[in-house]
């Protein structure tokens, strides 16, 4: 599988630009991957991000579009957990591209 | 607008679907694929009901620890289940017995039912897939 230098370190991408080792993930890949997906990095997608990977440690799982939404409006006020919101911050699929930049494989279903 | 109405009525079915778990969790990838699966079917609204027995009921167990074999533990996930609305998690009594296992074991709230309950359940549904 590819390999990529992310601030002078070699970690190894999927096809789809995947990291392939959850525990290598720090704030360096967050910000290359939100690059790849020309996404500019906010404290409300950091919000995401961060509870995407408190989601993961959990469950060991990256959780449908659906059921994240579901969760973060629990977690974060309603205000936060609809699709609007997280669409906005993640035009092209909140758990596909939010997923990418917290170091999480694609989720279970997603296409 | 018609048509839009006649497809609404198409995508409104809802079947029993049960998924049978017959596997310990390791050693081969049925458990895994199953549980994927599962978590793949929640998107499509139906009436999933999940059934642990014979070595099947050591995927639920509390305290697995993978890391000698160098697999994941996806025994936690069972636990984002009820995140995905799927709520109905039956066990075997009789598997749970042979075993030495009670519901305090499982990292999971399930439902035991017996051999007779667990027949009714299965005659009751559409679809049953084995793992």
């Amino acid at each position: 599988m590819p390999m990529v230098n992310i601030a002078g370190k070699e970690v190894e991408v999927d096809e789809e630009g995947y990291l392939v080792d959850l525990s290598q993930w720090n704030e360096d890949i967050a910000k290359y991957m939100a690059v790849e997906e020309k996404v500019e990095l906010t404290d409300s997608h950091w919000e995401v991000v961060n509870f995407l990977r408190e989601y993961y440690a959990e469950y060991q799982i990256a959780p449908a579009v659906r059921v994240l939404t579901k969760a973060i409006g629990k977690k974060l006020g309603p205000e936060k957990g609809n699709n609007k919101y997280l669409y906005e911050l993640f035009p092209y699929g909140p758990a596909k591209q939010a997923c990418k930049i917290a170091g999480l494989p694609k989720p279970t279903g997603c296409i | 607008m018609s048509d839009m109405d006649e497809m609404d009525d198409g995508s409104g079915i809802v079947k029993k679907f049960m998924f049978l778990n017959r596997k310990a969790p390791h050693g081969t990838v049925y458990a895994l694929e199953g549980l994927e699966v599962v978590l793949i079917t929640a998107a499509f609204d139906q009436d999933v009901s999940m059934v642990f027995t014979d070595d099947g009921v050591f995927q639920l167990m509390k305290g697995i620890d993978s890391k000698g074999i160098e697999v994941k533990d996806f025994s936690k996930t069972y636990r984002a289940l009820e995140g995905y609305d799927i709520e109905k998690l039956y066990v075997d009594q009789a598997s749970m017995d042979a075993r030495g296992l009670t519901e305090d074991d499982l990292i999971v709230d399930v439902t035991v039912l017996s051999v007779d309950e667990m027949a009714n359940l299965m005659a009751e549904q559409d679809v049953v897939i084995s793992f």
